[in-house]
């Protein structure tokens, strides 16, 4: 068993979409039309064949709420590996992109969160997770 | 209001929360309680920290407010001038 996909809830795919490959710099491994949705996953350019991203609508009315809360407390949804957190917070923040936690030490780590756009907080790490 | 101060500073772990709060103002939940863990040992619940922040709060030590969606903790040292208004550092012995 491995995984190959993990998912992200986001209120809107396309804006999604624009955020996580012109923004982030990830890239397109499928954009497949599913009735009013679509199945979009990203890849990291680091790792073409690597573990997918999936950006998923987030219609159920459980997920909005759960989405809230964790937006309030500042807590991430997922986190994703740097080289260096710095130089990632300062390319993001030039792009216009906000973060709740600006790069802290955490014990052998740094980690900066910031906010995709589409309703979650994601995590950056150097360190530590490897 | 008096006895909230004492019993807010009373705790280690309150302390150390302002302790991180001084050294970064407007932190998340999520930040505090990394900060507790990685930096303190303090791995107390999300819920914990929470209470503990609760009572800072009603000790005037912390402010929480929201901005848009997110809630941030911002320190405010105001009422420790009490401490030293009752008790002078300089206080001439009789």
């Amino acid at each position: 068993m491995r995984i190959n996909l993990s998912s992200v809830p986001v209120d809107d795919q396309e804006k999604a979409y624009q955020f996580y490959t012109k923004t982030l710099g990830f890239q397109k491994k499928h954009d497949i039309p599913m009735g009013k949705h679509r199945w979009i996953t990203v890849v990291s350019p680091e790792d073409p064949n690597g573990t997918e991203l999936v950006l998923e609508p987030d219609e159920h009315p459980a997920v909005r709420p759960f989405k809230s809360a964790l937006l309030e407390d500042g807590i991430p949804f997922t986190a994703f590996a740097v080289e260096d957190v710095a130089a990632e917070h300062k390319r993001l923040e030039a792009l216009g992109v906000k973060f709740t936690q600006p790069p802290t030490e955490m014990g052998s780590m740094v980690t900066a969160v910031f906010d995709d756009t589409c309703g979650n907080l994601i995590m950056i790490a150097q360190g530590g997770m490897e | 209001m008096d006895d909230d101060l004492y019993r807010a500073i009373a705790d280690p772990t309150r302390r150390a929360i302002l302790d991180e709060l001084v050294e970064r103002d407007g932190q998340s939940l999520f930040e505090l309680c990394s900060r507790l863990i990685m930096k303190h040992g303090i791995s107390s619940s999300r819920q914990a920290i929470s209470q503990h922040l609760e009572l800072l709060e009603s000790a005037g030590l912390v402010v929480a407010r929201r901005e848009g969606r997110y809630k941030f903790h911002w320190f405010n040292g105001e009422p420790l001038k009490a401490i030293t208004k009752r008790w002078p550092a300089n206080a001439k012995k009789r």
